[in-house]
């Protein structure tokens, strides 16, 4: 079933077109992988997805953004809401400035969740592997956790939000190699209950972690398919260059 | 020695010799200032009205002055500094008219302050009536320090970094949650720094003060914000104007209990930012 999925989208910073008419259908339940060299438009579509583009001054778009069949840039939607129903986990980990439980609490509170603070701060902590190491601190400042628990944390407080989809911008690029397995596996759990979008620079891990994976090349849709036949049997022959590290 | 490392070591001994040489003036005022002024430092001292002879004259009436027109000041200028800084960089649209403003924020910064006694004479004392009074001295105040707060609150509402707003954003908070919330408490502390630095200018001036009618002679404290005032810079500006060295001695004495005030000021300001940043 599709969750999300996009109709003749082309993006433009000013003159700039960073995507160029792409159509793409994003399934649910699964793990869909972005890859592509740098400036290729994988971190502009996956900005698109939630609105965060917004705030780049004159973004334009055209064609359609369908999340469950509505157009998330019609005039009826408010991009917070969508905001609301599809998380995102950044290149940094960005945690707040304040303590873990504050890290989870804020999010929901200022959308005005009413239920048990304290087992929605354990419940997504437990969902993002990281409850048995900061159980006992909760009320330590979140910058004094290391990078991959960061960067767990900000896994942690986007699942707190109960979201649909979660977004994923190189969520591994800032950690060390053991810290970026530890998000791998916590990927590969995630996928039963959330649609997760990753951008990623790193082709090994875009085959570990992705069922799907989307190729683009300079703004455009090269190939898209299931990861294992891209990998093993690419239709076009620069993805097989890019993937075979011939350039990139 | 090669000549680049004797370039070094002349670099360091120039810079060296510079940073020590203010800080040796600096001793020296306050040295200067300890040895005239502290024995005029009695109860009687902070509790006496100025009188024409030296050692019945007291501090109360500018001291309590002092406290009202600051107070009012702060009162006036922080919400609308901390505001109009927080519109700039949040919701202004970044256009020719906001550059405009800001060119004309930075120029404000920088005007005499007898410029604004005189605007304040001409506008709030005269034109809307309100006498020489407190409210007419904080006002002109609140104009004095208002670009300086803006200014210094724009820089640090700017410095916070964009993957914090990126964060807040993504989970789906409104832009005035965003502010309120992440943006502003990661900017208060130097927030604060500003409003500090303004208002310790603010509390040492004394010359829009004069044209506002800060009467040396003043044998009562305000009540309200209506009343008349004197405040300590005014004080010690007339007592310095006296031929007799007693008062000279007292202007030292008013001048101490000043510089202890700015030391309260930074000092509660280092307490504020340190409450700010207990997660860093």
């Amino acid at each position: 079933m599709t969750i999300l999925e996009t109709n003749s989208l082309s993006i433009w910073y000013g003159e700039k077109q960073a995507i160029n008419n792409v159509s793409v259908k994003i399934a649910k339940h699964k793990v869909m992988a972005i890859i592509g060299p740098s400036g290729c438009g994988k971190s502009t579509l996956l900005r698109t997805f939630n609105r965060m583009n917004d705030f780049v001054p004159d973004m334009r778009v055209q064609g359609e953004v369908l999340f469950q069949g509505k157009d998330i840039f019609s005039r009826k939607i408010d991009p917070v809401e969508i905001r609301r129903r599809i998380g995102m986990v950044f290149q940094r980990p960005n945690p707040f400035p304040k303590s873990v439980r504050a890290n989870i609490v804020w999010g929901p509170k200022v959308n005005g969740y009413t239920g048990d603070m304290n087992e929605l701060v354990e419940s997504s902590l437990k969902r993002a592997a990281l409850w048995d190491e900061v159980k006992d601190r909760l009320d330590d400042s979140a910058l004094n956790l290391s990078g991959g628990q960061q960067q767990r944390l900000c896994i942690a407080r986007a699942i707190a939000m109960q979201p649909e989809i979660i977004l994923m911008d190189e969520p591994c690029s800032a950690l060390d190699p053991r810290a970026t397995s530890r998000i791998e596996d916590l990927i590969g759990e995630l996928r039963s209950s959330y649609t997760i979008v990753i951008v990623t620079h790193n082709m090994q891990q875009a085959a570990r972690v992705s069922n799907e994976l989307l190729f683009f090349y300079d703004g455009e849709l090269i190939e898209s398919g299931e990861t294992k036949k891209i990998f093993t049997n690419p239709a076009k022959a620069r993805t097989q260059d890019y993937i075979t590290g011939r350039f990139g | 020695m090669s000549r680049r490392k004797l370039r070094e070591k002349i670099f360091h001994f120039f810079a060296f010799s510079f940073s020590w040489l203010s800080v040796l003036v600096l001793l020296l005022l306050v040295w200067s200032i300890l040895r005239d002024g502290l024995h005029v430092l009695k109860p009687h001292f902070f509790t006496s009205f100025p009188s024409r002879f030296a050692a019945k004259a007291g501090i109360y009436a500018p001291l309590i002055g002092s406290l009202w027109v600051m107070t009012l000041t702060a009162i006036i200028s922080i919400p609308i500094g901390v505001s109009t800084a927080l519109y700039f960089e949040e919701y202004a649209p970044k256009n020719r008219f906001a550059d405009l403003l800001q060119i004309n924020i930075a120029t404000l910064a920088g005007m005499p302050a007898i410029i604004y006694g005189l605007m304040s004479l001409a506008v709030f004392v005269r034109y809307l009536g309100f006498e020489r009074s407190v409210l007419s001295a904080s006002l002109c105040m609140s104009l004095l320090v208002l670009p300086t707060i803006i200014i210094a609150a724009q820089g640090s509402i700017r410095a916070v970094p964009i993957n914090l707003r990126e964060a807040a954003f993504a989970l789906g908070a409104r832009r005035y949650q965003v502010v309120f919330g992440q943006v502003l408490p990661a900017a208060v502390p130097g927030i604060m720094t500003g409003i500090i630095l303004a208002l310790s200018r603010a509390m040492g001036e004394a010359a829009p003060l004069i044209l506002l009618g800060a009467l040396s002679y003043v044998a009562f404290v305000p009540k309200s914000i209506m009343d008349s005032y004197t405040v300590l810079p005014v004080q010690i500006f007339n007592w310095v104007g006296r031929p007799q060295e007693a008062f000279h001695d007292l202007a030292a004495g008013a001048i101490i209990v000043l510089i202890v005030f700015l030391f309260a000021l930074n000092f509660g300001a280092v307490i504020i930012r340190s409450r700010f940043q207990r997660y860093k």
